[in-house]
């Protein structure tokens, strides 16, 4: 009992900081249930005290972003982007962390470091000269072309990430297929990938999660042109050019965090598993 | 390690990553290094005048100033709000709970962080939840502009940004203060150490090395801190950081040789951690 006590003080704490990391979140949901009156005229808290007032509940913001200002095109291109621009990278880096963890070549070690050193390249460094070889190859604009960029940017942390949980496969598994007979490519496929189902799920997440919420790749090899641009791009040229549709920048946001928070939610446990090993280990 | 020193196949595995490296990040590394020797137009050998205009000149001076600001700031309220929330959290019931809603702004992109914060920090008492506190508690008190006031806006962002990292960190320390062994904790209480004694002389010095990596990951991230600043201020009211000055350069006054030369020093002042970075990869190597 007496323990219970003075465990007060800890709850109280923990629920405090909770609910201030909540507000700011919560406040843009509330508000992208409101008319635009209510949403200019009184702190969205305010609603709470009068939640049965039908009057300043309307869905009509979400009608108005998933049609007048194209967002469900930009909803799709995010869907398009985002995919194969998880799959490909994954695919690539997994062969590569594969030959880096367990076979043997001249600079492997020196090769690999290039490769975590990458990891911390300011992605600006690059935007100049690829855009110009891009625009000599046609590829701006076009969705291969963020595929590719998207899939060489993440690359250093999943090859870094795979290598790391390859590398701490134990080693018999290993040799006693090779002792079997097994070929590289049948201890990849067959031991080295299923066994490492949730590495690469993190991984897929990690990355999924990085594209969908990117601005920049985008905003330089796509451009804003409506038909290929992604929602943040469309999100925040809303919260650059509403004006008079202000009231529509919640509802707006809440569209683009959707996905993200539904995969988080769903598969939080791989997410965590990702961030842990991409960073604990290395 | 299961082949011969002169087998080709390895190569074969690794070479699509390396070309797809090469393309966008190793080539480009070094072309905007050269860039960064020439004109506005990449025409016309100027020196190290873009180099000038990057250490001298007063919009860079006040970018590294405020860059100084982020790392200083963000880097030590984030691991020590992460350290304490992981350790709050460690033993309550409902601990996954708390800890997934404090980590959830890690999901969201800088875009829907920037939205939710404006709602934060309006000007209007009766729209940013900030001011409207405010006021209620102090009447007589005119509201403040958080985004608009050049001597607050960056430490405003600097607020968002440890809102959405505080989670990141707190989620690693957590997992790192359950690798403590048991008979640790356990003997520390038998000696009658108290929470903040097992906190202090405990807890941090058994995750320091978590501590160092977490901190290693805030810098490369505040360093490069561009998104967040974009959205929600376009770098005005004294907020401008490297980053966003190198977009500057190169999207608004179109001067690609200033742009290059700001990469590289953003490179340069990273290559200090990443030279960490692979020799921590090196000595882990080295236990395998």
């Amino acid at each position: 009992m007496k323990r219970k006590l003075s465990r007060i003080p800890l709850h109280i704490a923990i629920v405090v900081i909770v609910i201030i990391w909540l507000v700011p979140s919560v406040g843009v949901f509330v508000n992208s249930f409101r008319v635009p009156r209510a949403i200019r005229g009184q702190g969205w808290w305010t609603a709470f005290t009068d939640p049965f007032n039908t009057e300043l509940w309307t869905l009509s913001n979400y009608e108005s972003v998933l049609t007048a200002n194209d967002l469900d095109t930009a909803f799709r291109n995010s869907f398009f982007i985002s995919i194969p621009a998880t799959i490909l990278p994954i695919i690539l880096a997994a062969f590569a962390a594969y030959a880096f963890a367990w076979m043997d070549f001249a600079g492997r070690r020196a090769i690999f470091s290039i490769v975590v050193g990458l990891l911390v390249v300011p992605l600006q460094m690059t935007f100049v000269p690829v855009y110009r070889l891009y625009n000599s190859m046609g590829l701006t604009g076009t969705f291969l072309g963020i595929w590719l960029a998207h899939s060489g940017y993440g690359l250093p942390f999943a090859v870094f990430l795979l290598r790391n949980f390859f590398g701490s496969l134990p080693r018999d598994i290993f040799e006693s297929a090779f002792l079997d007979g097994a070929s590289w490519f049948q201890a990849f496929w067959r031991l080295a990938l299923p066994l490492s189902v949730p590495a690469l799920a993190a991984l897929a997440i990690f990355q999924f999660l990085w594209v969908w919420n990117d601005l920049l790749v985008a905003l330089i090899y796509l451009g804003g042109t409506p038909a290929v641009a992604p929602l943040t791009v469309r999100v925040a040229n809303l919260v650059g050019s509403l004006g008079a549709e202000w009231y529509l920048l919640p509802a707006a946001a809440v569209v683009a965090m959707a996905v993200p928070l539904i995969v988080f939610f769903s598969l939080q446990r791989f997410f965590v598993r990702g961030i842990l090993a991409g960073s604990v280990k290395g | 390690m299961f082949s011969e020193k002169r087998d080709l196949r390895p190569w074969l595995y690794i070479a699509p990553v390396l070309i797809l490296l090469t393309f966008f990040l190793v080539y480009p590394s070094l072309a905007t290094f050269r860039l960064s020797f020439l004109g506005p137009r990449s025409v016309g050998f100027v020196g190290l005048e873009n180099y000038r205009f990057s250490f001298t000149s007063s919009t860079m001076l006040l970018a590294y100033r405020n860059n100084l600001l982020w790392l200083v700031i963000f880097t030590t309220v984030t691991l020590s709000m992460g350290l304490v929330f992981a350790v709050l959290t460690d033993k309550v019931r409902y601990e996954s709970t708390a800890k997934s809603l404090v980590f959830l702004p890690q999901a969201i992109s800088f875009v829907g962080a920037g939205v939710i914060w404006k709602f934060v920090y309006d000007f209007q008492p009766r729209v940013g939840i900030l001011n409207a506190i405010l006021v209620a508690v102090f009447p007589d008190m005119t509201p403040i502009g958080w985004l608009v006031n050049s001597d607050l806006a960056t430490y405003a962002l600097i607020v968002v940004g440890i809102w959405m990292w505080t989670g990141y960190a707190m989620v690693i320390f957590s997992a790192a203060i359950k690798d403590i062994p048991a008979e640790v904790e356990e003997a520390a209480v038998v000696d009658g150490a108290n929470p903040f004694q097992m906190f202090w002389r405990i807890t941090v010095p058994m995750i320091a090395s978590t501590i160092a990596v977490v901190g290693t990951t805030l810098i490369i991230t505040v360093l490069k801190v561009f998104d967040l600043i974009y959205v929600m201020t376009g770098g005005q009211y004294r907020t401008n950081v490297i980053a966003n000055q190198m977009y500057y350069e190169l999207y608004i006054t179109r001067n690609n040789g200033r742009a290059s030369a700001i990469a590289v020093v953003l490179l340069l002042m990273i290559v200090p951690v990443m030279l960490v970075n692979i020799r921590r990869f090196q000595e882990q190597e080295a236990l395998r």
